[in-house]
């Protein structure tokens, strides 16, 4: 049996079996994270002490017999931004370098009570902010299917994780493609569920409005059965929504016959890689195949997406990220002389060059003058974007988008370029602004691996 | 001691001051407005904190329904219109008391609008409410009171998300008495809804006023400025008061006003400008995104509205129907709520409470205010008042053994019932033997006057009643007196 290649049932049935423990299985994807993690980069910190706790006791309840919950025993790893009780949580960040949270975020918490172990927290861009997990303050993440490529960002280590067998599965978070476009750019599923599907209390807030926990996995059905764990009402979270969860995991054997797939030009223009088009195009013809109905859809406010996208996430990060002050917590800075020196100097040698630029570019949006022309225009044309989807889901179940306009690039070919690195999110940031669902399922390989998106209409 | 700069009287005459408050009031919930921390005051520093109030990375608001259930009850009882749906906003700003860079407030969607305050001074005059908006307070900044403080600032959040609410008034308002007589009317209504105890002291009412002169006639206003730190009503006036005429000086000899945020030094009974460095502030408010917007529905309202108790206006009303007093009797019963509560306790137990009324009134708080005591402070309660009341209703004691009685209530610090245990029950003279005595006296000495009496000047007897208690040191029955008179004038 090979244990880092078991999927959630696969692993849970072979701890309830008796056929390996849950300390074993932990074991050996420490010996993997041993093995591999130096030349990946994903892993930031380990938790084996509460790994080994929690596998312990799930292999107490295998050994009297008890039936294990739903993720007993299954090693998962959790992207940094995501707090853990006792556990340091840096955000990819060299302000929360030594930051150790006194509570936990509900989506890991939920994953534990129903049995999953957490091996450690996963590297990512600096308070998820990135597209290449370059802007990690540690050090970047690299592709395990090709170590000379970006795995994508922000959930670059959650990704590379789970491709390279160091977690069966993962979380990670999605504000504008952060948890899709790392998938497609390591060949593995990434879903990023409606907006108050899952409660974002303890997600170190990016874009408030914009955030979401979801997982990733090597397949759709854990990936499913990771999200029947982690959705439903917070109350912790005011905006997570009172509605009943469904059980996903039943749901994905039901056959795609009759569905009516939509298909949106849009997403098909300029800039689109040949070889990722093909991929999909052929994608949406295997659905054909299966008797879906494939129809035309448009979203013709498609091109505005990505400039309102960085003006209401960078102004919502540039209020979310002012607690990092170096008053309470968090890294600040050795002999200011006055409080505003310590508030100056503790967050510009904190906080990494991107977090920066957009922290400025959120607070200029903001600011008295502009918030008309910037913040409110961009809430009036996210309004536009979510009618469009409106309208197309009236005509379409689901819609299949490329994720990522290429394959995963190279290291350092978009590091200096940030207005190329931002267009890497283009046809994932809709649907984070509309708050509808979005899944990437690998469909094909280039030279590397190949992204497709999914994108559904709410729960 | 207040100093008021030397404009003239002409000078100011030509001026119209224009005021605007903002008062602060910290609502009386169990909990925070965002999370389930206690919110008792002077507990030790920061133990009344948790992830959420210490703005911790990841934490959400979730909003306490009580609180919004104060601000409504506030805004109801100022007679303001209640939005069905406001939002919440955040206010940025650092400071090392807010946690999170932001304070969440609300802009430009508030809780409710349009209220106002009828003053009583100024008879008819309404001073309006523009808003009342929900917002969590921040936490304390402490300069002193622990090791190395003159190199080190400490900080307290134990404050930190205690529900406020913020009542700004229109510039309704015309003299610094008038703002004074707001700020009471206010907090009166406030403390009559019991959603805040309005304790200066401990900063759970708080206020900052906006002050503006302008040409009498002149319809635009001039340059306010913003006056912050005034701790109690009294420096609120006086702050204004100097505050006008600073300005109309400025004004007066060709300057001009700078508009800026001045703090008031009450020791000096000056305002002092902020270095302007410290007030140019660009909060960049938008809609909190952690937050739904709050929706108080119809239902929700008429639940709260039975919650409402009477308010002073409505009480004042029936203090005069259910008593029989008059409208200015029950304005000062109706003072607070606190003694309008026990007077009508009282009131109810006594025989008479009409004459209740007027002990409180005519006795009680004469006595109170030339000793500058609040009504929580006499030493005489309300039972005490009903008790005095029943003694002379019966004609146990007089008026006058009242009145001594009181004297030493007040002297003893003890309660009316106390002393009179102490004074052995008096009860007033009635003993016709002893009064007859003296009355065939003052016949006997008055010849002038009897005679006057019986040419058929009645008013005379006055004249004897108040010879008869003056040599009876007060404690015959006048009553009984009045009788004797009549009895040996007319025999
Ligand atoms: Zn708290």
């Amino acid at each position: 049996m090979e244990l880092n290649l078991l999927t959630i049932d696969a692993a849970r049935s072979a701890i309830q079996e008796r056929k390996t423990t849950s300390m074993a299985l932990v074991e050996s994807f420490y010996a993997r994270i041993q093995k591999e993690d130096s030349a990946i980069g994903a892993y930031l910190t380990l938790t084996r002490e509460r790994a080994l706790e929690q596998a312990d006791r799930i292999d107490r309840l295998a050994a009297e017999g008890k039936p294990l919950p739903p993720l007993g025993g299954v090693p998962v790893g959790i992207k940094d931004v995501m707090c853990t009780r006792g556990v340091r949580t840096t955000a990819g960040s060299k302000i929360l370098e030594n930051f150790i949270p006194p509570h936990d975020c509900t989506a890991v918490a939920r994953l534990e009570a129903a049995g999953a172990v957490v091996l450690g927290k996963l590297n990512c861009d600096e308070f998820a902010m990135g597209s290449s997990n370059e802007n990690s303050a540690f050090h970047p993440v690299r592709n395990p299917r090709d170590l000379s490529r970006v795995p994508g960002g922000s959930s670059g280590g959650s990704a590379a994780a789970v491709a390279a067998d160091m977690a069966v599965v993962t979380l990670g978070s999605d504000t504008g493609g952060s948890i899709r476009q790392p998938a497609s750019f390591c060949g593995v599923v990434g879903l990023m569920p409606t907006y108050g599907r899952v409660s974002r209390y303890g997600l170190i807030a990016f874009a408030s409005s914009l955030d979401h926990i979801g997982p990733l996995a090597k397949n759709v059905k854990d990936t499913a059965s990771v999200l029947r764990t982690i959705a439903g009402r917070d109350p912790m979270d005011s905006t997570s929504a009172d509605v009943p969860v469904p059980d996903y995991v039943a749901e994905i054997d039901k056959p795609v016959s009759g569905l009516k797939i939509g298909m949106a030009e849009e997403y098909f223009g300029d800039g689109l890689d040949a070889e990722v088009r093909k991929a999909v195009e052929d994608a949406i013809q295997s659905l054909a195949k299966l008797g879906c109905d494939v129809v035309p859809v448009s979203l013709p406010h498609t091109e505005y997406a990505i400039p309102t996208y960085y003006i209401v996430a960078t102004a919502e990060a540039s209020s979310n990220l002012a607690r990092f002050d170096g008053v309470r917590y968090g890294y600040r800075a050795k002999n200011a002389r006055t409080l505003a020196e310590m508030y100056r100097r503790s967050r510009d040698e904190g906080f990494g060059a991107e977090v920066k630029r957009r922290i400025m570019l959120g607070t200029y949006a903001l600011s008295a003058g502009y918030y008309d022309a910037y913040y409110l225009k961009a809430q009036k044309v996210r309004a536009l974007l979510t009618q469009d989807f409106d309208g197309a889901f009236r005509k379409v179940d689901a819609i299949v988008t490329p994720t990522s306009p290429t394959a995963a690039f190279q290291l350092g070919e978009k590091a200096n370029d940030p207005l190329a690195m931002y267009l890497a999110d283009i046809y994932t940031v809709t649907a984070d602004l509309a708050g509808i669902p979005g899944i990437s399922i690998p469909c094909g390989q280039t030279r590397e691996k190949l992204p497709a998106d999914w994108l559904a209409d709410s729960w | 001691m207040v100093t008021t700069p030397e404009s003239s009287v002409a000078a100011r005459a030509k001026y119209e001051p224009v005021i605007g408050l903002e008062v602060h009031v910290q609502l009386l919930t169990e909990t925070k407005i965002f999370c389930s921390c206690s919110t008792r005051f002077g507990a030790p520093p920061n133990t009344n904190v948790c992830p959420v109030c210490l703005g911790m990375p990841g934490v959400l608001p979730v909003l306490n329904r009580r609180a919004v259930e104060f601000a409504v009850l506030a805004a109801m009882a100022l007679n303001c219109r209640i939005h069905e749906t406001s939002i919440f906003a955040r206010k940025n700003y650092f400071y090392p008391d807010l946690p999170k860079g932001y304070q969440i407030s609300q802009y430009d969607k508030p809780l409710a609008e349009f209220g106002w305050i009828e003053l009583k001074q100024n008879i008819g005059k309404k001073i309006g409410i523009t808003r009342i908006h929900l917002e969590e307070d921040a936490g304390k900044s402490l300069h002193e009171g622990f090791a190395d403080a003159t190199e080190k600032t400490a900080i307290d959040l134990n404050r930190t998300g205690v529900p406020l609410i913020e009542i700004v008034s229109e510039p309704d308002i015309s003299t610094p008495e008038e703002a004074y007589e707001y700020l009471t009317l206010l907090k009166e209504i406030i403390l009559y809804t019991g959603v805040s105890d309005c304790n200066m002291e401990e900063g759970s009412l708080r206020c900052d006023a906006n002050i503006s002169v302008r040409p009498r006639g002149q319809k635009e206003f001039g340059t306010k400025t913003e006056i912050k730190n005034v701790n109690s009503f009294r420096f609120v006036r006086e702050a204004l008061e100097y505050e006008i005429g600073r300005q109309i000086e400025v004004v007066e000899s060709g300057g001009k006003i700078t508009q800026e945020t001045r703090l008031y030094n009450a020791n000096e009974g000056k305002t002092y400008g902020m270095r302007s460095k410290e007030q140019a502030h660009d909060y960049r408010y938008f809609p909190e995104p952690d937050l739904l917007p709050l929706v108080v529905d119809e239902k929700w309202k008429a639940e709260i509205a039975k919650q409402l108790p009477e308010l002073p206006e409505a009480r004042r009303a029936r203090l005069v129907k259910d008593y029989g007093i008059t409208a200015y009797d029950a304005g000062v019963l109706t003072f607070s709520k606190e003694l309008a509560d026990q007077f009508e306790a009282a009131a109810q137990a006594a025989k008479n409470p009409k004459r209740v009324a007027n002990l409180v009134q005519g006795e009680l708080m004469g006595r109170l205010k030339s000793r500058n005591l609040e009504i929580g402070d006499s030493p005489i309660t309300m039972q005490g008042v009903a008790m005095s009341a029943d003694l002379v209703e019966s004609g146990a004691i007089s008026g006058k053994m009242l009145k001594d009685l009181y004297d030493l209530s007040f002297e003893r610090g003890k309660d009316f019932g106390a002393v009179y245990e102490e004074e052995g029950r008096p009860v007033q003279s009635s003993d016709t033997s002893t009064l007859e005595k003296i009355i065939n006296d003052l016949i006997a000495a008055n010849p002038k006057q009897v005679e006057q009496y019986r040419a058929g000047k009645k008013t005379m007897i006055g004249f004897f009643v108040g010879q008869v208690m003056k040599a009876s040191k007060g404690q015959a029955n006048p009553q009984v007196v009045n009788e004797l008179l009549v009895r040996k004038l007319e025999g």
